[in-house]
């Protein structure tokens, strides 16, 4: 594992994958106060526009290199995100079957399948070790940042649930020890099987289907008025990470990979079945107790969350299965 | 009836684990000592755990 000054470890600007994605990476290039387009229309869920929210996105976190820090508040690039992110919203609304019953949502994701299907069933029966680095790559563009968008729905949060909240990040970021951060420890996995563990490194790997799930968080953080979402969002995020890390644990085992990186998923299987209950009863009951006029949008970040993993899954899958690539580059 | 501030809380999950405010020091009857200083700690009781005794949500219903 090697050490880098944070300043240093600055990702790159990304390849443009069509107009809206080169509008925003043509303006960043240069001193804030550059025209975007007035309109944006593509589909939600497209290389194109997520590339485009992933890197206005990106800038409330590290940020780019050689990008001004004053993008982030720049109202035009603001003004920009919002047409994004409404498109993004639109469809996910659309898409995802709403409800206010969020005990009902819930208890659904607490069953598990005797004869499941994702990702992790796959690569714990009979997954390659290039599909597991895929896997691997693909994941950094979150767990680098792992527990960071949860961070902004804080100061919205209130009582009780602020503070199992806090709690549960404070768990994430390795409670008060840096060498315990969940995304430390997926930076020593990334090492252990032999990938980079520079941030955002992958970035022009990952395809749309990736950073439509980390667009989801930010988005959801960044807005008070989803502060809902982002609570359910981590509630699901919780209640199904334990069972699939305990999945691709096995399979890393079977794999006979770095014990770095089967640390990563093990600390999860016991961190997340500690996590899940928190999130559920301290955070969700406490929220909605206070505010249960948020039901549905605690329910809605529940299932935008699935509806995006699922897309994920299923475009892994659908590559692995005609032997190629799921990334936008070979490793 | 008001909680002593000093009392460790345990909630106890239906059909779930023990959620116990960490840290705690698990002993086995087999001498095995378990440790987590996890804020709070699931502790396995329907003893299906592959992680015994941490809880590694084996308890959840199958269909």
């Amino acid at each position: 594992m090697t050490t880098v000054d944070p300043a240093v470890d600055q990702a790159v600007l990304p390849t443009p994958r069509g107009p809206l994605s080169a509008a925003v990476i043509d303006a960043l290039r240069a001193a804030p106060q550059a025209d975007l387009p007035s309109r944006v229309s593509a589909d939600p869920y497209g290389e194109d526009l997520q590339l485009a929210l992933h890197v206005c996105y990106e800038l409330h976190y590290q940020g780019f290199a050689g990008v001004s820090d004053e993008w982030e508040w720049d109202p035009e690039l603001l003004r920009f995100r919002a047409a994004l992110e409404r498109v993004f919203l639109d469809a996910l609304r659309a898409d995802v079957p709403g409800g206010a019953d969020i005990g009902d949502v819930l208890d659904e994701l607490l069953v598990e399948p005797v004869d499941g299907v994702g990702v992790s069933h796959h690569l714990k029966d009979e997954g390659e070790w290039w599909q597991m680095r895929e896997y691997l790559a693909l994941r950094s563009i979150y767990h680098l940042k792992e527990a960071d968008p949860h961070a902004w729905v804080i100061p919205r949060l209130r009582g009780r649930a602020k503070a199992a909240l806090v709690a549960v990040e404070f768990d994430e970021f390795g409670g008060g020890h840096g060498d315990r951060m969940h995304s430390t420890l997926f930076a020593n996995l990334l090492v252990g099987a032999g990938l980079d563990d520079g941030y955002l490194h992958y970035l022009e790997h990952a395809p749309a289907a990736m950073l439509a799930t980390v667009n989801l968080m930010s988005l959801c953080g960044l807005h008070r008025s989803l502060r809902g979402g982002l609570v359910g969002h981590f509630a699901a995020a919780e209640i199904t990470t334990a069972p699939s890390a305990a999945r691709i644990a096995k399979a890393l085992e079977r794999m006979d990979a770095h014990p770095d990186c089967v640390e990563f998923f093990t600390e999860h299987i016991e961190a997340d079945a500690v996590h899940e209950q928190v999130m559920r009863r301290d955070v969700i009951g406490d929220l909605l107790a206070r505010e249960p006029e948020l039901t549905e949008s605690v329910v809605f970040g529940v299932q935008a969350t699935e509806l995006l993993e699922q897309r994920l899954g299923e475009h892994l899958l659908r590559a692995w299965k005609e032997g190629q690539t799921a990334l936008r580059l070979p490793l | 009836m008001p909680t002593p501030r000093d009392a460790r809380v345990v909630t106890v999950v239906p059909g779930g684990p023990l959620l116990v405010e960490g840290p705690v020091e698990l002993r086995l009857d087999d001498g095995t000592v378990v440790c987590s200083d996890r804020f709070v700690v699931a502790v396995c009781a329907c003893r299906r755990s592959k992680r015994y005794p941490l809880c590694d949500t084996s308890h959840r219903k199958r269909r």
